[in-house]
């Protein structure tokens, strides 16, 4: 172990760590904030939030995205909702009931000082995005709306149709906008990090190489310090719910350059997704969680019927699987849970559509329950997506469903103050690893890119920014940015110079496959070092026989492209090597050796930690090093959702 | 639409011959090029009929046709096309990326365009540059307060209706298929849906009249063309949105230039 893990948990008993965090932070006099330049990368929930709020606090900030648009980050398709412990329904949340779900539910794998203050924040996040004019949805006496969502028995999540995502974000995207108008952010769209600056005398982040995506031009910019709000790595499986465009490249840089990465193989599979339909298919559409409210998932007792047209299914031929193992949650069940049991249903061959990886939700009962206006008023615009992508109409006959990867809980190994183990380097949303351990319950990941970006990074940049001084800006034209720019170049050149025989598509198609299989729902011995057989041998072959038309300096969607699958085939490697080690089964995490009756088996002897993983250079095996995990405030307990 | 897709339909495939505007880069001519695919699965999206295509072009060594995309679930709002003169192809609330291909036929010819609006110039083949609507948006398209001092969130009661209409109009996505619908290049839809959506709001009414005449202002430098009425837009707009938030923004506009003539000042929120 070498990496120097220090978390910076606060002092004190945990509902007070934040504010002594608070009082204890060192601050910037307000006339010299304007002197430092603050670097965000991404310009979702929580590096837009960021962006903005550092503005306004007088900072000099400049914000990058690869999207044409800070509005389209990938924040923007979040259906469901965003908790928060607000308790306006009076059914008994509160601050320390969502802490102690969101540790419970990411089974016992994250860091409680982290989680509570996330909890604490919530509240605060609602009356933000109010104040900014997000439409949440109201009651007729005009004060706001909750539903229950997956995994909670309290209604805690405040929602915007299915559409509170793009409404969260363009909160987030008026604020940036504004500071943008008034000068305080530069904002640069269709550009992409390709390589973080570390100072060699100092060992802090120093600034970023990017390239213009539209004239190719690699430049460097040096700052005081460098945030990635970058998102997860979902789409190392080629298939998953994540657009097109969400990448690796900014954290595994970053990894590269030093940054520790925990828990890779925490990955999130979502029970509620459209199923494959053909092998043309370049990604899978969520239907929210929500619809678990009211839709009941079924598949048929007996595998003779599968083909049969539900209709002519009776009551007593189906089975209701999840209500009949889980009776308290039944069709809320976390996400992990939901996503295995409908694998085992479809595993049992009792799997429903084209190539009976399928399940049903139905929503025959709430229809007869609520009629066709009330359904329609909560899920139309839901209902209408499925009709358009499938052509079949769920009122009439039910969705099929199927898990697809969507959420992933691993990131950089950030500090209580959001910082990676690069001084200066901070990691925020779903890029760090910090809140939800093994598995995310629904309507917490916005929840957490608004609270890094609106309420923890402004106090905890400042803190670090405090301790240096405005002069010490890197000179962007140094040796440590030449050298960085000269091997962005090198790669971008080698890229297009294979000129091999397959497209960038196909090697990722590949791997996302081969991931799918040996690192997905469950994951064995066997099946990781197979993976890991294999992950080399594609990687060697891309490099030999990829091809990338086109030329490095001008615009070309498919070198962008082929630098994020490079990045991932050598990610997929971490992946399933921090799979292999990891020989527990923890909340999305399920290795088959380890289960009793078919439910994760953790094992908190050997594995009550973090696994950070350190970069040893190109050829050498990675190191991996250890957070513990202490928990004092919620009792270590198997996840029971019977 | 059926309601449940037969064993055969799902097999269903289609060729097609496809006209694609080309174009290197912002200062090249461009022109259609014609291409054909075939075994088209009728359940891909259109974007996905597109990476098939682009494939193709890959293995004979061609370079693929470029268009923008992201989230293919209809929200980004990256997508676009003109497909046979129709932005997202014509289908109601449908996006590119949530078009299917089940609507086409077995060897229909399809014609793809980018937008094709002066304040949205030509980036490569189908991409274009829509960043002005970003810098309509900063010049208003926001409520004036920092992070860190809002009430809490229930002490402003919001009507349902309200919320509801506010809801409607923030709908948007920002795609620019009004624009590209708009005879004149207009982008009146999306400005007056970024108004409509901050005034159903209480919190968009102390800088209402002063929003209204920013972002008109800031639409005009941009280089949209004028409103005349045509209602092209509404009906282009994948999320539906009302010409009825147009009528609001010619009303709050007309009231700024009479309020701003009266104080001989910017006004600044008497709405």
């Amino acid at each position: 172990m070498t990496l120097k893990l220090y978390p910076r948990t606060p002092s004190g008993p945990i509902e007070q760590q934040w504010s002594n965090a608070r009082f204890e932070m060192k601050l910037v006099n307000p006339a010299n904030k304007r002197k430092y330049k603050v670097i965000v990368i991404g310009s979702g929930l929580a590096g837009g939030a960021a962006a903005a709020t550092l503005a306004e606090l007088g900072y000099d900030v400049a914000c990058f995205c690869f999207q044409d648009s800070p509005r389209r980050a990938h924040s923007i398709a979040a259906q469901g909702g965003i908790n928060a412990a607000k308790n306006y329904q009076n059914d008994g949340d509160s601050v320390h009931r969502l802490f102690y779900d969101t540790v419970k539910g990411g089974d016992f794998r994250a860091r409680e000082s982290n989680v509570h203050r996330l909890a604490e924040v919530s509240v605060d996040i609602i009356d933000q995005c109010v104040a900014m004019g997000v439409p949440f949805a109201r009651e007729y006496g005009g004060t706001l709306a909750n539903r229950s969502f997956g995994g909670a028995q309290v209604s805690r999540t405040f929602y915007a149709r299915g559409q509170t995502g793009q409404q969260l974000l363009l909160g987030v995207y008026a604020a940036l906008s504004r500071q943008i108008g008034a000068g305080k952010v530069k904002m640069f769209p269709r550009t992409e990090m390709l390589d973080v600056v570390v100072d060699p005398g100092t060992g802090r982040a120093a600034g970023v190489v990017i390239r213009d995506l539209v004239t190719g031009a690699v430049t460097s910019y040096a700052a005081h310090a460098v945030i990635l709000a970058t998102g997860g790595y979902g789409n190392a499986f080629y298939l998953s719910t994540n657009a097109k465009g969400s990448n690796i490249t900014a954290t595994y840089r970053a990894y590269k350059r030093g940054a520790g990465f925990a828990n890779p193989c925490f990955t999130q599979i979502h029970p509620t997704c459209i199923p494959v339909a053909g092998d043309y298919q370049s990604k899978l559409t969520l239907m929210s969680e929500s619809l678990r409210n009211d839709g009941r998932v079924w598949v048929p007792k007996s595998k003779d019927d599968v083909a049969k047209h539900p209709d002519q299914i009776p009551d007593d031929a189906r089975d209701y699987y999840l209500e009949r193992k889980y009776p308290s949650f039944g069709n809320l069940s976390p996400r992990d849970i939901a996503s295995r049991a409908a694998k085992d249903q479809c595993d049992e061959g009792r799997g429903v559509g084209p190539g009976g990886r399928g399940v049903y939700l139905d929503f025959r009962d709430a229809l007869r329950r609520d009629g066709f206006d009330k359904v329609r008023e909560k899920y139309g615009n839901l209902f209408d997506m499925y009709e358009r992508i499938t052509g079949e109409n769920p009122y009439k006959v039910p969705m099929r469903i199927y898990p697809a990867v969507h959420y992933t809980m691993g990131g950089l190994w950030v500090d209580y103050h959001l910082q990676t183990t690069i001084p200066g380097l901070f990691c925020l949303g779903e890029a760090n690893f910090s809140d939800h351990g093994a598995n995310r319950l629904g309507a917490s990941a916005l929840m957490q890119g608004l609270a890094d970006g609106y309420l923890i990074i402004p106090y905890t940049l400042g803190h670090y920014l405090a301790g240096v001084a405005a002069k010490d800006l890197a000179d962007a034209g140094g040796a440590a940015f030449q050298a960085a720019e000269a091997g962005v170049t090198a790669r971008l050149d080698k890229l297009v110079g294979v000129r091999g025989k397959r497209s960038v598509d196909s090697f990722h198609k590949e791997l996302g496959h081969l991931l799918w299989e040996s690192c997905g729902m469950a994951r064995s011995k066997a099946s990781l070092t197979h993976a890991l057989d294999e992950i080399p041998r594609l990687r060697d072959e891309f490099w030999r026989d990829v091809t990338v038309l086109g030329g490095t300096g001008s615009f070309n969607q498919s070198l962008e492209n082929a630098g994020r699958v490079a990045d991932y085939l050598e990610f997929a490697e971490l992946m399933c090597k921090d799979a292999l080690v990891r020989e527990e089964s923890c909340g999305g995490h399920f290795r088959t050796e380890h289960q009793i009756d078919g439910e994760a088996k953790r094992d908190d002897e050997r594995f009550c930690h973090v696994a950070v993983w350190e970069h040893a250079g190109d050829g050498n095996e990675p190191i991996r090093n250890i957070e513990p995990l202490a928990f004092e405030n919620v009792k270590l307990a198997t996840r029971s959702y019977k | 639409m059926t309601d449940h897709a037969s064993a055969a339909d799902h097999a269903r495939t289609l060729s097609l011959k496809l006209h694609i505007w080309r174009q290197p880069d912002r200062a090249s001519a461009g022109k259609m090029v014609t291409y054909t695919v075939a075994d088209v699965s009728i359940h891909a999206s259109f974007l996905e009929m597109l990476d098939i295509l682009n494939e193709q072009l890959i293995a004979n060594g061609e370079e693929p046709v470029a268009f923008d995309h992201d989230c293919r679930e209809g929200i980004c709002g990256a997508c676009s096309l003109m497909i046979n003169g129709r932005p997202h192809g014509g289908k109601p609330a449908t996006m590119t990326c949530q078009l299917h291909m089940r609507i086409f036929h077995d060897g229909d010819e399809i014609w793809i365009e980018p937008w094709r609006a002066h304040a949205f110039p030509v980036i490569k083949d189908l991409c274009v540059d829509r960043s002005a609507f970003d810098h309509i948006v900063a010049r208003g398209g926001f409520v004036t307060t920092n992070c860190g001092s809002a009430p809490d969130a229930n002490d402003l009661l919001v009507p349902k209706d309200h919320a509801e209409r506010a809801m409607d109009a923030a709908a948007c996505i920002g795609c620019g298929a009004c624009v590209a619908a708009c005879p004149n290049g207009s982008a009146m839809l999306f400005v007056a849906a970024k108004l409509a959506h901050l005034h159903h709001l209480p919190q968009g009414q102390p800088e209402r009249l002063h929003r209204t005449q920013a972002m008109v202002s800031a639409m005009d430098a941009a280089g949209f063309g004028n409103c005349s009425n045509h209602y092209e837009c509404e009906a282009a707009c994948p999320k539906e949105i009302s010409r009825d938030v147009m009528a609001m923004l010619n009303r709050d506009y007309a009231k700024a230039a009479y309020v701003s003539r009266e104080r001989d000042e910017p006004p600044h929120g008497s709405g």
